[in-house]
């Protein structure tokens, strides 16, 4: 089973560019299956259905979507299985700027959207760093010269990535992304390790303490003027 | 970037599976190309093919070389490569910055020379009437001048030899103007577009039919004399735009003196008055 993870903040483009890449693939040898991530509702869902392919939503509801999908991984993998598919895409939700979902053995594919200004790739944090690709999206909103700048900025942050980009809407770019698909050849093994790790400053927070005041929290805390300290037994 | 002085199509295979017309088409420096045809024709993928350099891999079967070559994969893969520069009508600067400073971060993204800064914006006002001026907010500009500082940024700073101007109609600046810009840096111009005044500009055009290229047709002599008489009327309704935004009353006299011959003139004119 080939496992390619798409990231990107919401509304990047991701369910977009994936239809648009999906319709190219089913006219070849492969056969994909999708799982969308959401925490609360998605529609993805909907979108995806009408493509023919097996399609699974998992709802994170209270626990980080990112670390819910990574701890459903196993479960995804069998799904795709059962439904003969050899490629499983995963779309998440793509909320949490710290957590990067991508594993040692799938193509990790972040997705970005071009009109979020030249300063977002510097912001966005690991899932752009240790993405294999990173796809731009929305190129025909914005000028050249921006374009150029953006470009400029996503390799500052990821120096090796393959940039290509794709237009959401009439899926200008997508047969390129179809092809790396196609020539990725690891497959996921029993033993997948996440190449970057989850955050692990956990606080009373994470686990449903409600008030505010500072004197409550236990864990591992960051303060404001960047200091991090474990308060706790 | 290695210089490429030239780009050959070698045609593939049109929607239905047949050849195409045009099994070789070679497009030089400087050139301005007009792809033209109905929706759904295949420019875009005629535009994907060469944007991708595809060797044969794409639908259309089609192989793109560079100076008589197979592209280094180097060409094909280096991210900071990227062989088309785009522009288009819905194309907008969204960057919240001053025209100058704009310019200057572009330009060292690019690691291109500072001094190339005034002489964008000297440029992009000989395409529009309305000046703009260095710390005019990117933001704020018309239409006609973000399409003029596009079409300078593009001549000077991008490095894409290759410049698709994607149907710019309505532009508001002189658009025989910027493409003459463009060429005289040496860029390969493709432009898509069924706008006469661009189309005619175009040295040749690509036709596009059922996904494949049917012909290429040569810019006739009279259809170079039409494009300059209507590169006029252009600029004549860029002249009417202004004297109306500065509110000024318009003559007879200001469309009249647009017309070389006088027998187009008072065709047209006829024209124009009906
Ligand atoms: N102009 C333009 N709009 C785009 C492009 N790609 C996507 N969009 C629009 O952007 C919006 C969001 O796109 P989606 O594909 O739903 O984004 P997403 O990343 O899947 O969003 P979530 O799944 O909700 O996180 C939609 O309205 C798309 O039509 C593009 O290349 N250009
Ligand atoms: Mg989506
Ligand atoms: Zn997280």
């Amino acid at each position: 089973m080939k496992l390619v993870i798409i990231a990107g903040t919401p509304g990047a483009g991701k369910t977009s560019i994936l239809i648009n890449t999906i319709k190219i693939l089913k006219g070849t040898i492969t056969k994909p299956a999708v799982v969308k991530v959401d925490c609360l509702a998605t529609d993805d869902d909907k979108r995806f259905a009408t493509l023919n392919i097996p399609v699974l939503t998992g709802l994170s509801r209270d626990m980080c979507p990112d670390h819910f999908s990574i701890y459903n991984l196993d479960e995804m993998i069998k799904f795709a299985d059962k439904n003969s598919a050899d490629t499983l895409i995963m779309e998440t939700a793509g909320l949490c700027h710290r957590c990067a979902p991508y594993t040692d053995n799938c193509l990790g594919i972040c997705v970005i959207d071009s009109t979020s200004g030249p300063n977002n790739p510097g912001k966005t944090g690991p899932f752009l760093s240790c993405a294999d690709i990173v796809v731009v999206t929305k190129g025909d909103m914005i000028s050249q010269a921006e374009r150029e700048i953006f470009r400029e900025k996503i390799l500052e942050a990821n120096p090796v990535c393959k940039i290509l980009d794709i237009n959401g809407l009439n899926g200008q770019g997508a047969a390129e992304l179809a092809k790396h698909i196609i020539a990725f050849d690891k497959k996921v093994t029993d033993r997948e390790r996440l190449r970057h790790n989850a955050p692990f400053s956990v606080c009373t927070l994470c686990v449903g303490e409600q008030r505010v005041s500072k004197k409550y929290h236990r864990g591992l805390l960051r303060n404001m003027n960047g200091f991090q300290k474990y308060i706790g037994e | 970037m290695e210089q490429i002085r030239n780009i050959k199509i070698i045609g593939g295979i049109d929607k239905s599976g047949k050849h195409e017309n045009i099994k070789c088409f070679d497009i030089a420096q400087g050139e301005i190309i007009g792809i033209v045809g109905p929706t759904g024709s295949g420019k875009s993928q005629l535009i994907a093919d060469i944007e991708q350099l595809s060797q044969k891999d794409s639908s259309t079967r089609r192989q793109i070389l560079i100076n008589g070559e197979i592209p280094s994969s180097e060409l094909r893969n280096n991210p900071r490569q990227k062989l088309v520069a785009q522009l288009s009508q819905n194309m907008n600067f969204l960057a919240d910055m001053n025209v100058k400073d704009f310019l200057l971060l572009h330009a060292q993204c690019r690691g291109k020379s500072m001094k190339n800064i005034d002489k964008i914006i000297y440029m992009a006002n000989q395409l529009t009437g309305e000046p703009i001026k260095p710390k005019d907010n990117l933001t704020i500009l018309s239409g006609g001048q973000t399409r003029a500082l596009m079409v300078a940024d593009v001549a000077v700073i991008s490095e894409s030899p290759i410049v698709l101007i994607d149907e710019i109609e309505n532009a508001g600046i002189k658009k025989h103007e910027a493409l003459e810009l463009l060429s005289g840096y040496n860029k390969i111009i493709l432009i898509v577009t069924h706008d006469p005044v661009m189309a005619l500009s175009a040295q040749k055009r690509i036709i596009m039919k059922n996904g494949g290229m049917t012909a290429v047709i040569d810019a006739s002599p009279e259809e170079k004399t039409i494009s300059s008489q209507l590169s006029k009327v252009d600029q004549t309704m860029l002249k009417l735009r202004e004297m109306i935004r500065n509110g000024q009353h318009i003559e007879e006299k200001d469309i009249n003196q647009i017309f070389l011959k006088p027998t187009v003139n008072n065709k047209m004119a006829t024209l124009i008055h009906h």
